[in-house]
């Protein structure tokens, strides 16, 4: 199998993420396309892993699942505050940090 | 008698250093400026002792040069003797045979190169030959004799210290120029001396009459002074073409300025008549300047506004005699350029001849005695020039010598007048009279003086100057001789009348003990005590107040700062110390004349002969005519000297002949060119050989002249005989006649009002509408230029572009920042779109850059 | 599972991937462009399906068995709570994208192009499998003569070399779990 492949793949994957980041007004959309992010990265580890021969890649991926789903349970609990504070979590009105 | 080897000449210490001569006096100028005033006797100690060093000094020179000529004279006579002591050499001179030519003896010369520029040298040096040894002497002396008279006449003056100070300056000067050995060193001391001149005449500049006086005297010379530089730059480049042609010149030391490059192209027969003219000319130009010839005399007379001892020594000994020493110096230059060679009229005897007569003229009708004198000064330097313009060197050489003596006493004699006398006036006629029974000693060096003066055997001018008038008459200048003697004659009237003026007839005025109430009243706070006491400020301490001068016919400020016979007020004897100074100079107005007595040498006119030796100047001072060859030359150094015979005695030279000099006027050095390989460097003037005849009639005119004399004084100024009394009013022509001379030709209206004015007017109109149109003009225009533009600088610059660029910076600011702070609208997507779109294009660079 | 090495390409692994990788993207386009949110997170659990799926045919079996237990397992639910907690319209929903949704396009569009060339580029002609010898795809890390599995690649890798990481991941994952429990309660 090609490692292209994978790579593209991935780099696919990310880029539907990045646009997910931009466009999505919902702030649990706009974390969900953060994980298709994460996603893409764990997949390009671990073919890179497997191009290498080395297990570094696999480990690396490990990792970054766990601070994923840590990362996801922070950000969901701010999400519940905000949403509980401003009753609505729609990013256009999250605007504090302008100017 | 040949000798194959060449004979070396006996040098000294004093002729090689003599260079010390001049020093000594220059340091003793600077002691006195800088320390003079803190000495006890303010810095006149230096000046004397300086001056008495120098003395010493140039007396050695000049015994050590008479040695010179003695070894090489007996050298030519085989003697084989070397270092003569004086007295031997003055007793037990070897004789030269008729006919035979004595060798020329070369001077001593010693050059420094003081800086180059473009391949020229140019040098200061010595140059130790007869006539520089003579009148080196004859300076130091005379300066000598005067600082002594002054330490009396100027105690007490404002500035003592700054007059010393002049005077050394003044003999250093002197000194510079006279032992001179190339023309620039020449040019130096001239100018110092000119210098000297303007600060002594104008030592009492308070009194506008001084200063201008001393402004007219440095001004006319200097008019003289272009001839000098034009004619040094003329001869410079001829010398130099001749050198060129001739390369052992150079090796012999010859360069375009040395004197004796000079001496010697001129008469190499290959200078260019053209320049030769032009050179001489130019250079007898400033020798009219300075020494007072028509038409550039008038600033003798005035130059008496100076102290005495100025007078005494530099217009009548030392400086006025410098142009007739430049044209001794340089003579060949004079002998070629004019051609006196042929016994043509040349330009020199022509001017010298006018001078005796206008000047002498001009002596009849001052009333100020050191006027008399300095017409005397100019008539007696008209002499020298006519004997050097018609071939007598040596008699015009002499002169100079002796009439140093005479003349100085003469104006010593008048400062003793005025300081003990007529009570510091100069006027004959106001503050003079009968004084010879209250001033005997000065009276009779008075009369001396004068009879030497007038040429009155024994005394010093008879050998010289009826030796002038004698060979101009000899050369074929019948009418200049006849001239000489009339002048002669008008020399004895007119001291005639200042004699019977000042010591005869009743006294008058100051002589007679009567003092201006006005006069003496500043005059007692004349000293710089008194005057503090009295508090006379506005006086200039020391001077006495020009209006009250009646006594002064021409306000010379004769300043007196004596305060020691005011209690007695009638004439007097002067002290000691201005005594002694007359009686020196006295002495040798008596006895300077037997130096060179040619009437009792040769010829037999006066019952005696005793031999061409007693002509010691002859001997020693006029340069020998004699070829050199230039090998010769080239293997000497300075100081030591070879005979340079074999040339001087090649018989197959066609271009020397020793024949006796009064056979053979026409042939040797001056009248022929010298043969490949030698140089001569005086021409052979002819000597005549005085005759009973001449003398008698020489003796004769002046004696007739003094008849006349005495009997128009005794008549006009003692009985006042009403035929004579008031002529000049009865009579039109008398009285046209006395005008023009009181008006001295009316030269002074001419040069002053004519020329100058007529220069410097136009121009100083010129220079001032230059001032106020162009220059400030342009001033006005440069700052009507500045206000505009500092204006537009402030509209459009400043205000525009400057503050424009400030602003608009200021808004493209804040604009940009409102632009690009739509970015910061607080929106998560925004910011994660900025963050990726940044990374993007930085991957892309990173990829560029190194895939690309 | 071990993949044996191939050489060469394998056809039915890539058909394999194909077919996967498809269902992969049409989900996770589903899951930015979708207006209804619950099935952005149903799409996003297909996707993370898909992905273990993926990591299997890479031979890393137990990350993609960490991958379903942990994203899938945890990780949606987490999505799902939050959906529900923050009270989300069930069915559609309108404006689920910001205003300046278009300038997401051309990022996106400019970076897949980016990250395509480079991809193409570096590895278009390398074999995935080529660093895999014929034991099998551990090469560094194993005890001579002995052929290991990738778990106990792994263990050996995270318990030795990677202790300090793995204990740093730890700590992370205490004080995530705190500051989740601490923001979101109710005072």
């Amino acid at each position: 199998m090609l490692a292209a492949n994978f790579l593209l793949l991935a780099a696919l994957l990310f880029c539907i993420g990045v646009y997910g980041v931009i466009a999505r007004r919902n702030a649990v959309m706009v974390l969900m396309s953060i994980e298709l992010i994460l996603n893409s990265v764990n997949l390009n580890l671990i073919a890179f892993a497997l191009m290498q021969g080395s297990i570094d890649g696999h480990i690396f991926a490990l990792f970054v699942i766990a601070i994923a789903a840590a990362e996801v349970g922070v950000g969901l609990a701010m999400v519940l505050l905000i949403y509980r504070n401003r009753k609505s979590i729609s990013l256009d009105e999250l605007s504090e940090l302008k100017g | 008698m040949l000798a194959a080897d060449a004979v070396k000449l006996s040098s000294g210490w004093f002729l090689e250093n003599l260079w010390l001569a001049a020093l000594i006096p220059a340091v003793g100028y600077a002691f006195i400026m800088l320390f003079g005033k803190k000495m006890p006797n303010k810095g006149s100690e230096f000046g004397l002792a300086s001056i008495a060093a120098s003395l010493i000094v140039t007396t050695g020179a000049g015994i050590q040069w008479i040695q010179r000529v003695d070894s090489a004279d007996k050298a030519a006579k085989g003697a084989g003797e070397e270092g003569l002591g004086l007295l031997q050499s003055l007793r037990s001179l070897p004789a030269a045979a008729e006919g035979e030519a004595k060798p020329f003896v070369e001077p001593v010369t010693q050059t420094w190169v003081w800086w180059q520029n473009s391949g020229i040298e140019f040098g200061l040096g010595s140059h130790a030959d007869g006539l520089s040894v003579l009148l080196l002497w004859l300076v130091a002396f005379i300066s000598l004799l005067v600082q002594i008279f002054s330490l009396e006449y100027v105690r007490g003056d404002r500035r003592y210290t700054q007059f010393f100070g002049a005077l050394t300056l003044f003999s250093a000067g002197m000194l510079v120029m006279v032992m001179a050995d190339n023309m620039v060193q020449l040019i130096l001391g001239w100018e110092i001396m000119g210098l000297c001149s303007f600060m002594l005449i104008g030592h009492w500049w308070e009194e506008g009459a001084n200063s201008r006086a001393a402004l007219k005297a440095f001004f006319t010379v200097r008019v003289g002074d272009v001839g000098l530089l034009v004619g040094t730059a003329i001869i410079y480049f001829g010398v130099e073409d001749w050198i060129a042609e001739n390369p052992a010149l150079r090796d012999a030391g010859f360069n375009g300025f040395s004197i004796e490059a000079i001496q010697a192209w001129a008469l190499s027969g290959q200078g260019s008549s053209w320049v030769l003219v032009m050179g001489a000319t130019a250079l007898f130009i400033a020798c009219i300047g300075k020494s007072g010839q028509f038409p550039l005399h008038t600033w003798l007379p005035d130059a008496m506004a100076g102290p005495t001892p100025v007078s005494s020594l530099l217009h009548s000994s030392t400086m006025v005699v410098a142009g007739v020493f430049l044209v001794a110096r340089i003579y060949p230059v004079f002998w070629e350029g004019f051609n006196i060679a042929n016994g043509g009229l040349s330009f020199i005897a022509i001017i010298g001849a006018i001078t005796i007569v206008i000047a002498a003229l001009l002596a009849f009708v001052q009333d100020d005695i050191k006027k008399v004198l300095a017409y005397s000064t100019v008539s007696q330097l008209g002499y020298m020039m006519l004997g050097l313009g018609t071939g007598a060197w040596l008699p015009a050489v002499f002169h100079v010598f002796t009439h140093a003596f005479f003349k100085c006493c003469l104006f010593l004699c008048a400062g003793s007048i005025s300081h003990s006398g007529s009570h510091h006036s100069f006027d004959m006629k106001k503050d003079m009279g009968g004084l010879r029974k209250h001033m005997p000693i000065t009276f009779w060096a008075w009369i001396i003086s004068t009879l030497a003066l007038t040429g009155v055997i024994p005394f010093a001018g008879f050998w010289s100057k009826d030796e002038i008038i004698d060979n101009v008459g000899n050369n074929g200048y019948t009418f200049l001789m006849w001239v000489g003697l009339g002048g002669a004659a008008l020399t004895a009237m007119y001291m005639t009348r200042a004699t019977y003026l000042t010591f005869f007839g009743e006294p008058r005025g100051a002589a007679a003990g009567h003092h201006d109430p006005d006069h003496d009243d500043t005059h007692s706070h004349a000293t710089d005590e008194e005057a503090e006491e009295h508090e006379l400020e506005e006086a200039t301490v020391g001077a006495p107040m020009p209006k009250s001068l009646s006594a002064a016919a021409n306000a010379h400020g004769d300043d007196h700062g004596h305060d020691d016979h005011h209690d007695d007020h009638g004439p007097h004897e002067s002290p000691k110390l201005i005594l002694i100074p007359i009686a020196i100079l006295t002495f040798f107005a008596c006895t300077a004349g037997f130096a060179n007595a040619t009437p009792l040498a040769v010829g037999g006119s006066l019952g005696v002969e005793l031999g061409e030796e007693i002509e010691y100047v002859k001997t020693y001072v006029e340069p020998r005519y004699q070829p050199v060859a230039i090998e010769s030359m080239v293997a000497s150094g300075p100081g030591e000297s070879l005979v340079p015979y074999e040339a001087g005695f090649v018989e197959a030279d066609a271009n020397l002949s020793a024949e006796e000099e009064e056979g053979a006027k026409k042939s040797g050095c001056g009248f022929e060119t010298p043969a490949d390989g030698t140089v001569c460097f005086f021409p052979k003037v002819s000597h005549a050989v005085p005759t009973t005849g001449k003398i008698l009639l020489s003796l004769a005119v002046v004696a007739l002249g003094y008849a006349l004399a005495i009997g128009f004084c005794r008549a006009f100024y003692g009985q006042r005989n009403e035929k004579l009394v008031g002529l000049t009013e009865r009579n039109g022509l008398a009285r046209a006649g006395y005008k023009f001379l009181a008006n001295k030709y009316y030269l002074d209206a001419l040069y002053e009002n004519v020329i100058v004015r007529g220069v410097a007017y136009p121009i100083s109109q010129g220079a001032y509408w230059v001032n106020q149109n162009l220059i400030d003009g342009a001033v006005d225009a440069v700052g009507e230029g500045g206000k505009r533009t500092g204006q537009i600088v402030y509209d459009k610059i400043d205000q525009g572009l400057v503050d424009g660029a400030v602003n608009g910076s200021g808004t493209v600011a804040s604009g940009s920042g409102e632009g690009l702070s739509g970015m910061q609208n607080g929106k998560v997507n925004l910011y994660g779109a900025l963050i990726f779109g940044a990374a993007a294009v930085g991957a892309i660079v990173l990829v560029i850059i190194n895939v690309g | 599972m071990i993949l044996l090495a191939a050489d060469g390409v394998n056809v039915a692994q890539n058909i394999g991937f194909g077919i996967i990788a498809v269902f992969m993207i049409v989900a996770a386009l589903n899951v930015v462009t979708t207006k209804n949110v619950v099935h952005a997170a149903l799409s996003l659990a297909l996707v993370l399906a898909g992905m273990a799926a993926q990591y299997i045919l890479a031979a890393a079996e137990f990350v993609a068995v960490s991958q379903v237990m942990v994203y899938i397992g945890a990780v949606m639910v987490l999505f799902l709570f939050g959906i529900m907690l923050t009270r989300a319209q069930i069915g559609k929903e309108v404006g689920l994208n910001n205003p300046t949704w278009y300038a997401g396009i051309p990022v996106a569009v400019i970076l897949f192009g980016l990250l395509g060339w480079v991809v193409l580029d570096a590895y278009d002609d390398s074999s995935l499998f080529a660093n895999v010898n014929d034991d099998g795809i551990i090469g560094e890390l194993g005890v001579e003569g002995q052929q290991e599995t990738v778990t106990q690649a792994i263990s050996d890798g995270v318990l030795s070399i990677y202790l300090v990481p793995f204990f740093g991941m730890t700590f992370v994952l205490l004080a995530a779990a705190i500051g989740a429990i601490v923001l979101a309660r109710k005072d």
